[in-house]
């Protein structure tokens, strides 16, 4: 290991490094700008100044950019040398000059890195006190306030909309002491990725539009470590309460999973926790009629339920509801609340996740891989963040060709010039063009069918069979292509999943990878997407016939007096008509749930459920990947956690309900191992949610009496609801909002970092429960379903990050974003049926109408329906024809953004 | 490139076919179209004597190159103009030598004459004034130059004798 010297010092340093990341892995203070763990140099801001001396006899040393120069072993610096120190205050005097210093009436104010350098660089007292330039600012959509004043031109939004997240909406303008960063003209941000400007700028100009609506500052939030349930990817983050309001949410660190980033669906998609359309007391209704019932006597309804009780899960409740219900109803009449299909794409999900052939790999993973193959997935409106990743993961060509010309890693500038457009490859085959498209080396665009017999080539190909038959010279080259770069890459990754509906599909994605496993021995990378937060915990806690038509077959035939529905909406997932007959063939019907439903609008008893940041749960994501996620804030209603409502005991504590799911549950044997342990904290103590700095504690209530309450005890977990207690320092274990001495943004998130872009110090990444692995299984004899091509037009399931999933489509600032349901059709198919762009059209055979949406790469003969909220998918046939409907004539379809609109058409 | 929907009125316009056959020629000059960005904003202003709102996104569609890119090297170079300018542009020194030997009073002279300051047109659109730094001519400080024309040595007394010639020239050019 190479060593250097800071200030007398001697550090071990990775000498791939460059001196300023080296640093601060070793937790020392040293600002910065410019430089982003993610991003690496750039050297632009000229904050990060140090003395370099040649050997132990150089006395006089020379400044250097510390993030552009290179830790090599021996090198001897110094931050604290008086040059070096008064280097960076007067750099950052002069960026301070056009700074309008409103950190008063600023977002950023108290968690602002520049704040925080500023201090640290000794810069106490402007000197400066001519007129300074200012800017107008942007109006960019809902997500996002602009405030160009208090730029330092530093450069990392652009770096990071750009360069990091393939946004194309934003840039860098004019020159001087006046560039300016923002759209070419106002509107909207267009990157799903939006929301990681706030904390990727070092000060105000990019702030979260939603918070400021209703806004505190950092220290007067209510915080805890929480996972994201907006998709199955289970991003950690750290919500914000004040007031009993969720106020916002920001990224939480895990190497492993979504490390600095978060999607848009993720930061802005809390807002149904505050929604008045809440449920807050139990109710018992019919004919028209409400009662609100005693939350007590409401769960003794529950608990004393009569004759064959059935449970209906969900894959958007915790394990623990979910299990509570498996408990109350029995093994045998607990039921996946998904529909068939999804239920038989989950199970055959869990299959390969236990073959020993594949892995499943995390973000991080998937990452590093080096060629990939994207089978029928839409990853930026399924599993976001993985589209990022992904986009990362074409960058490993570059890095490759920097790692051969002797270019370090972290000399962004370098590494992106020598590159150019060269990239790794990314196939990706998809019922329509995604928003990956740009970075992809081939893509594809068919219906089901085709993309199957494609897959199937390339699985023969790998396998060494003959792979051409049927296939036209084209398609054989593309099939070669992709088959060579895949089995040429030094960590090959399959996509695929459940969202274009095709079993076949993820066979052919399984054939795929066990081929390229058979060629290269190793364990191949096969990344098997899931829609909803917990739709893998739910699948290990369903037996595998259990789904949910099952479920309705039961009710319908009247085998069941009792049903109890766990936070879910069956008119999501099964046809309306076979939800209908099912209802009426129940006794009664019970709704657990946080918002009112079509479902719960059907029920005798309703019972009100918390959400997400409102109860200790643990969920699944699509890894196997069990987390835990810490109450932030209580439930002044009579709402209680689901599993409250299910369980005996009214006052279920949860850490025990994990622990008997542990042992009863085969799968879940890790993940008591969530659950930390009140002896291991220091002093026994609770980990307090508010910070040190909360102010108006005593005052919150004096509205109602001057005498301060009693803080509330947190009988379920071992974060308090106060001020007292000891916060993480530097140990991570139970981390919500992170501060550092002199580091009150999250840029403190160093140091609690082994090393930066490491590991969190004592980070509990979450407990892979699938790591269990049987022998590798066979190749899958895969035949593409026929279907009548004469008749209609195929449906594809198409989806959107605002909108698609569930309860983040009653967010305020997400509605904004939703577009309504729209069929997307290609401009032949369109031309041949008379629609225009823009246009109404009925699906036959039902009540709906959607607007139609032509697109340049839609295989003609498919449509691509998004379902919005408007559209039960499950009513539709396989294939449907369509018909003008003149009462919509051509109203557009609101801030829809697709990677292949036709021009002429809008 | 992605495509969203309403974000603003404004519409491409078509390129002229001289305009495209121009960016054309650059084409085969650059290894990518990204390349061309610049050469392309500049064909357009010669034709049409500055870059609209319409130009540029007509720019950013033949070359395939994100609106906002292009505005970033639109705006990066300040002889790209993305307002529309008089018929002569003035590029008016003011950086050391000519403010040295006496620039701020020539400034006022054309101010006197012409009506206009920095950033500011002629209400006929004959003259845009613009600051430039050094045009790297210092020996014959101050200077100015008026479309392609360089003037050298000059004093308040010159900008009506160098005025009254743009106009008789112009007149010329209308009676021939
Ligand atoms: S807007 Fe923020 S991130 Fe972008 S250059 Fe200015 S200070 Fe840096
Ligand atoms: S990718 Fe999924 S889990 Fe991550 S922030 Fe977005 S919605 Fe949440
Ligand atoms: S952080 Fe080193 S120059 Fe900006
Ligand atoms: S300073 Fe005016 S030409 Fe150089």
């Amino acid at each position: 290991m190479a060593k250097i010297i800071v200030d007398g010092v001697e550090y071990e340093v990775d000498s791939d490094n460059n001196l300023l990341q080296e640093c601060l892995s070793h937790g020392l203070d040293l600002p910065y700008f410019c430089w982003h763990p993610c991003m690496g140099s750039v050297g632009a801001c000229r904050q990060c100044a140090v003395k370099q001396y040649k050997d132990a006899d150089d006395e006089k040393g020379m400044l250097v950019m510390s993030c552009m120069t290179p830790a090599t072993d021996g090198a001897i610096i110094s931050i604290k040398d008086q040059q070096a120190v008064q280097m960076r205050e007067r750099v950052i005097e002069s960026l301070m000059t056009n700074h309008p210093h409103d950190c008063p009436v600023c977002e950023e104010g108290g968690e602002c890195h520049l704040q925080d350098m500023t201090l640290m660089s000794g810069h106490n007292y402007r000197r400066y006190d001519k007129k300074k330039r200012t800017h107008r600012n942007q109006y960019l959509g809902p997500f996002i306030s602009h405030e160009m004043n208090r730029c330092i031109a530093c450069y990392r939004c652009v770096r990071y909309y750009d360069d990091y997240a393939g946004g194309t909406d934003l840039a860098a303008m004019a020159s001087h002491n006046h560039v300016y960063f923002g759209r070419h003209q106002e509107g909207t941000l267009e990157s799903e990725f939006s929301g990681n400007l706030v904390e990727v700028c070092p000060t105000g100009v990019f702030t979260d539009k939603v918070f400021s609506q209703r806004y505190s500052r950092k220290w007067d939030l209510q915080a805890a470590p929480s996972v994201c349930t907006g998709c199955a990817v289970g991003c950690n983050t750290t919500p914000g309460e004040r007031y009993g309001e969720l106020r916002r949410v920001v990224n939480r660190y895990n190497s492993e999973v979504n490390g600095y980033f978060l999607c848009d669906r993720g930061r802005f998609g809390f807002g149904y926790v505050n929604s008045a359309e809440r449920l807050k007391v139990p109710v018992r209704q019919g004919d028209g009629q409400q009662e609100e019932l005693d939350a007590n006597e409401a769960h003794q309804l529950v608990q004393r339920l009569d004759g064959k009780i059935i449970g209906i899960g969900s894959p958007r409740a915790s394990n623990e509801s979910n299990f509570a219900l498996r408990n109350l109803v029995g093994d045998d009449n607990f039921y996946a609340g998904v529909s068939a299909k999804q239920h038989a794409a989950n199970q055959l999900i869990l299959e390969l996740h236990r073959d020993a052939a594949f892995h499943v790999p995390s973000v991080r993973e998937i990452e590093s891989c080096d060629a990939v193959l994207v089978l029928g997935e839409d990853v930026t409106n399924v599993a976001p963040r993985i589209a990022l990743a992904l986009r990362q993961s074409v960058r490993n060509k570059a890095k490759e060709l920097a790692e051969s010309a002797n270019i370090p890693q972290w000399q962004d500038a370098a590494v992106r010039e020598l590159a150019q457009e060269d990239r790794s490859p990314l196939a990706i085959f998809s019922n329509y063009a995604s928003r990956l498209d740009d970075v992809a080396s081939d893509t594809v665009v068919a219906g089901n069918q085709k993309l199957v017999k494609l897959g199937s080539a390339i699985a023969a190909e790998l396998a060494g069979e003959s792979a051409s038959a049927g296939l036209d010279e084209a398609e054989r080259e593309l099939i070669g292509r992709v088959a060579q770069q895949l089995s040429s890459a030094r960590r090959p990754l399959i996509v695929a999943g459940s969202s274009a509906r095709s079993m076949e599909l993820i066979k052919v994605g399984a054939n795929i990878a066990r081929a390229l496993g058979k060629r290269s021995g190793n364990v191949i990378d096969f990344a098997l997407l899931l829609p909803e937060v917990n739709s893998l915990g739910l699948s290990l806690l369903v037996q595998k016939d259990k789904d949910l038509s099952a479920a309705l077959g039961v009710m319908e035939s009247g085998a069941a007096k009792h049903c109890i529905v766990l936070e879910n909406d069956l008119y999501r997932r099964a046809a309306t008509s076979e939800v209908d007959a099912a209802i009426a063939g129940v006794d009664s019907l019970i709704v657990i749930d946080q918002l009112a439903t079509p479902t719960s609008a059907k029920a005798d008893i309703v019972l009100p459920a918390t959400a997400f940041s409102e109860h200790e749960a643990t969920y699944v994501n699509y890894e196997g990947r069990a987390q835990l996620s810490y109450q932030v804030h209580r439930n002044h209603s009579a709402a209680r956690p689901a599993w409250r409502w299910l369980c005996e005991n009214p006052a279920q504590q949860v850490e025990e309900l994990v622990d008997r799911c542990a042992e009863s549950v085969s799968a879940f044997k890790g993940i008591a191992s969530l659950l930390p342990d009140l002896n291991s904290m220091i002093a026994g103590m609770r980990v307090p949610r508010q910070s040190h700095r909360y102010s108006g504690r005593t005052a919150m209530k004096a509205h109602v009496n001057v005498h301060e309450p009693k803080q509330a005890v947190d009988s379920d977990s071992v974060m308090s609801f106060s001020m007292e207690g000891i916060p993480a320092s530097k140990d991570a274990t139970v981390l919500g909002a992170s501060w550092a001495p002199g580091w009150n943004s999250n840029q403190s998130i160093s140091k609690f970092q082994d090393e930066i872009n490491g590991k969190l110090k004592q980070e509990h990444c979450g407990e892979l429960l699938l790591k269990d692995k049987q022998a590798s299984g066979d190749f899958f004899n895969v035949t593409a379903d026929q279907s009548d091509a004469n008749n209609g037009l195929e449906v594809l399931p198409a989806y959107q990050i605002f909108g698609s999933d569930e309860l983040s489509a009653h967010a305020p600032a997400i509605r904004e974003r939703m577009t309504d349901a729209y069929l997307s059709l290609s401009p032949q198919d369109a031309e041949q049926l008379g629609l225009k762009h823009g246009q109404g059209a009925g699906i036959a055979g039902t009540d709906y109408v959607a607007i139609v949406c032509i697109r340049e790469k839609i295989q003609p003969g498919t449509v691509a329906v998004y379902c919005g909220t408007e559209i039960n998918p499950h009513d539709l046939p396989e294939r449907i024809v369509l018909n003008a409907n003149a009462d919509i004539a051509e109203r557009g379809i609101r801030g829809l953004i697709v990677s292949d609109l036709l021009e002429e058409s809008y | 490139m992605s495509e969203m929907i309403a974000t603003s009125g404004v519409r491409p316009r078509q390129l002229t076919p001289e305009e495209i056959a121009e960016i054309e020629h650059e084409m085969t000059l650059y290894p990518d179209k990204k390349a061309v960005g610049l050469e392309a904003l500049k064909i357009v202003q010669k034709h049409q004597g500055w870059v609209s709102d319409e130009s540029l996104l007509a720019i950013s569609r033949y070359l395939d190159i994100p609106a906002a890119d292009l505005e970033g090297v639109a705006t990066f170079f300040n002889l790209v103009y993305r307002q529309p300018v008089g018929k002569k542009v003035i590029l008016f020194c003011r950086s050391v030598s000519c403010w040295i030997m006496g620039c701020e009073s020539v400034r006022a002279a054309i101010r006197e004459k012409l009506g206009i300051d920095y950033g500011e047109t002629t209400a006929d659109d004959e003259y845009t004034l613009i600051p430039v730094p050094c045009l790297g001519d210092c020996d014959n400080a101050p200077v100015m130059m008026v479309d392609e024309d360089l003037h050298r040595r000059l004093t308040p007394e010159k900008i009506d004798a160098i005025v009254a010639a743009y106009k008789d020239a112009n007149d010329q050019g209308k009676g021939a």
